[in-house]
């Protein structure tokens, strides 16, 4: 333990007083934030977005890229058509101004419009002209939810992710690749404390560095947060575990900074965007969800936004955990088989 | 306790190259064994599976007379040929961390003192001088108070004040008790330094003993040495053997007073003349050949 402890606190040291590499892991998620708030700020996305029910969800209409049902009195293409099967999702949505209205597709249709939405009443109106009855409205109120709201989640997912992945790996070959592993082997110390050292060391910078992220962004953004900060703060430390065992496992053997740069690569930018960090996989190609259920990040991200947007508590979110759990347990395993000290 | 550490029949092959081949020898506690040869020759990847770096391929190894286990390392210091130590990390915080990895070990301050490293214990390791990087290595190689030393050619790549400072320290480290096992290219360091001495090449032992006994099996010549220019008819009735070395003659005789007579009778101008002692370079290059080879 105390030779853990020691290794620990020479990592963390090594770290902070890097100041160059400390600034650009606090600043360049800010960066990206911003950026990206510009960059969403003004598109030419369809103007309202309306979320249907439907009691056939195989009705071939259903699936023509959102664009829902050709029959509709509503359809537009100004007007982005999103089908739902849970009528709880769908007024969830409607609460955080994630959608504009919601309506179920009957002969008799009910619809669910916040009332604090400029663009929800502005379609009530076209509802009325279209004949759909105002006594069938349920008003929904709730916080609107911008899309900084929703990129949160993943913004974090994805910093935790880079300090995860690279900051443990390149850190093992480079130890690898000077001799200091070497140097270390030559000592009582096992592989095991190492390792755990260097594990432990990464958690504490890459969720410390989220925490600041999270407090900076809720100052200058106020983002919506419904959850639980404890719940939030666990599948934080599950997925940023997961993906350091990750990185642990890239860095095994190799003592190739190249190498292992490439491999990182390979393992990160299929996750930033396939994790639903930047757009939701709603809709997309089966096959590109099943991919993305393979990846931890995706389950990291969505339990995070379910906590943060949706106040999903952690009980109900049983599956990420259960998941990122036996991914990282796998991957630590398989790390520390590979593991070696030397280059050859 | 007659010997602290042996080495029976040790080979390591990487496919067809056998780097070490049945390599096999005794150090009794308290000598400083010297382990010689040219680049390749074998002498780190002996040294490195001693110290369990490299997994043998065979052979066994015996500490204190027992098969070599976990406490070796509890009681082994060890300097690698080349290391590199963390980045942003202080002198201090570097001997502190290996300080916690060892049951018994010695003050932080008492080795920065032996090793004359008091003045930068607050510096960070990188930004340290070769000399004073080198004796930081050495400090971490002490730092567990070790009955056997392990250092790996220390002194390549300092200058000559540096290697003669860190010369003294070995000889001091001597002093205490300790066993030292020395490998080094620089034949002086082997000469000033060791008690024993193994020449290995090609993976194998080509000769072992003490430097006087090895340079007394090997010569009962001294060399005098004379400027190419200065001499034109060798006196070859009194010498060894002769040749010519960077613009010199070489005469080995084992009759110096003859030798100097017949070259004074035959006109030789011996201002430029150097006589010396056969060294352990001569023996080094006579057992290994002058050839260069390339590392392996």
């Amino acid at each position: 333990m105390k030779k853990t402890l020691s290794l620990f606190l020479v990592r963390n040291r090594e770290f902070i007083r890097d100041k160059a590499s400390l600034s650009w892991n606090l600043v360049f998620p800010l960066l990206m934030i911003i950026g990206f708030v510009f960059a969403f700020s003004g598109d030419n996305k369809p103007l309202f977005k309306v979320g249907y029910l439907e009691p056939t969800p195989t009705n071939s209409e259903t699936t023509n890229s959102g664009r829902g049902p050709v029959h509709y009195p509503l359809n537009h293409p100004y007007i982005q058509w999103i089908p739902f099967t849970e009528l709880e999702t769908g007024i969830n949505r409607v609460k955080h101004h994630q959608i504009d209205l919601l309506v179920e597709l009957t002969a008799q249709p009910r619809y669910w419009i916040n009332s604090d939405s400029r663009q929800g009443v502005f379609l009530e109106q076209l509802l009325g002209d279209a004949g759909v009855d105002s006594a069938l409205k349920q008003p929904v109120t709730g916080r609107p939810v911008r899309y900084i709201d929703w990129v949160l989640p993943g913004i974090l997912g994805m910093n935790i992710m880079f300090g995860g992945l690279f900051g443990v790996g390149y850190v093992i070959v480079r130890y690898r690749k000077n001799g200091v592993l070497k140097r270390l082997q030559a000592t009582p110390v096992n592989a095991i404390q190492f390792l755990a050292a260097q594990i432990a060391s990464r958690l504490i910078i890459v969720v410390g560095i989220a925490i600041i992220i999270f407090v900076g962004c809720d100052i200058f953004l106020d983002f919506l947060m419904l959850g639980s900060y404890i719940d939030l703060l666990i599948i934080t430390i599950l997925g940023a575990m997961c993906l350091i065992s990750i990185g642990l496992l890239a860095a095994s053997r190799t003592d190739s900074e190249e190498l292992a740069g490439g491999l990182l690569n390979s393992l990160s930018w299929p996750m930033m965007f396939l994790s639903g960090v930047w757009f939701s996989l709603e809709g997309a190609h089966p096959a590109m969800k099943q991919l993305a259920d393979w990846l931890p990040l995706t389950h990291m991200v969505h339990a995070a936004r379910e906590i943060m947007i949706n106040g999903t508590p952690l009980g109900e979110l049983t599956s990420e955990i259960w998941i990122l759990s036996a991914m990282t347990l796998f991957f630590l395993c398989l790390a520390s088989i590979l593991f070696r000290w030397n280059k050859n | 306790m007659e010997t602290i550490l042996e080495i029976k029949n040790l080979a390591k092959s990487y496919g067809k190259l056998k780097a070490v081949d049945g390599i096999s020898f005794k150090i009794p506690p308290g000598i400083c064994f010297g382990l010689l040869g040219p680049n390749g020759a074998g002498k780190t990847t002996t040294i490195e599976m001693i110290e369990g770096i490299i997994k043998p391929s065979s052979g066994t190894i015996f500490y204190k007379e027992k098969l070599i286990d976990k406490q070796f390392r509890q009681e082994a210091g060890i300097q690698f040929q080349s290391t590199a130590l963390m980045d942003f990390v202080t002198v201090r915080e570097i001997l502190k961390l290996f300080t916690s990895f060892y049951e018994q070990t010695i003050p932080v301050e008492q080795l920065a003192e032996q090793c004359n490293l008091i003045g930068f214990l607050d510096q960070y390791a990188t930004k340290l001088s070769g000399g004073q990087r080198q004796r930081l290595l050495l400090a971490l190689a002490l730092i567990n108070d070790p009955q056997i030393l392990f250092l790996d050619e220390p002194t390549t790549g300092l200058d000559p004040q540096a290697r003669r400072h860190f010369w003294e320290l070995i000889e001091s480290i001597k002093k205490q008790g300790k066993t030292i096992v020395l490998t080094t290219h620089y034949m002086d360091e082997a000469e000033a330094l060791c008690d024993h001495l193994v020449i290995v090449d090609q993976g194998k032992i080509i000769e072992q003993g003490s430097p006087q006994e090895l340079l007394g099996q090997h010569f009962n010549t001294v060399c005098i040495q004379i400027d190419e220019a200065e001499i034109d008819n060798i006196p070859v009735d009194v010498a060894t053997s002769t040749q010519r070395v960077n613009h010199q003659i070489q005469i080995e005789t084992e009759q110096l007073e003859q030798t100097l007579s017949k070259l004074i009778e035959a006109g030789v101008n011996l201002s430029s003349m150097r006589i010396r002692n056969r060294t352990l370079e001569d023996l080094f290059l006579k057992l290994t050949g002058n050839q260069l080879r390339e590392a392996s």
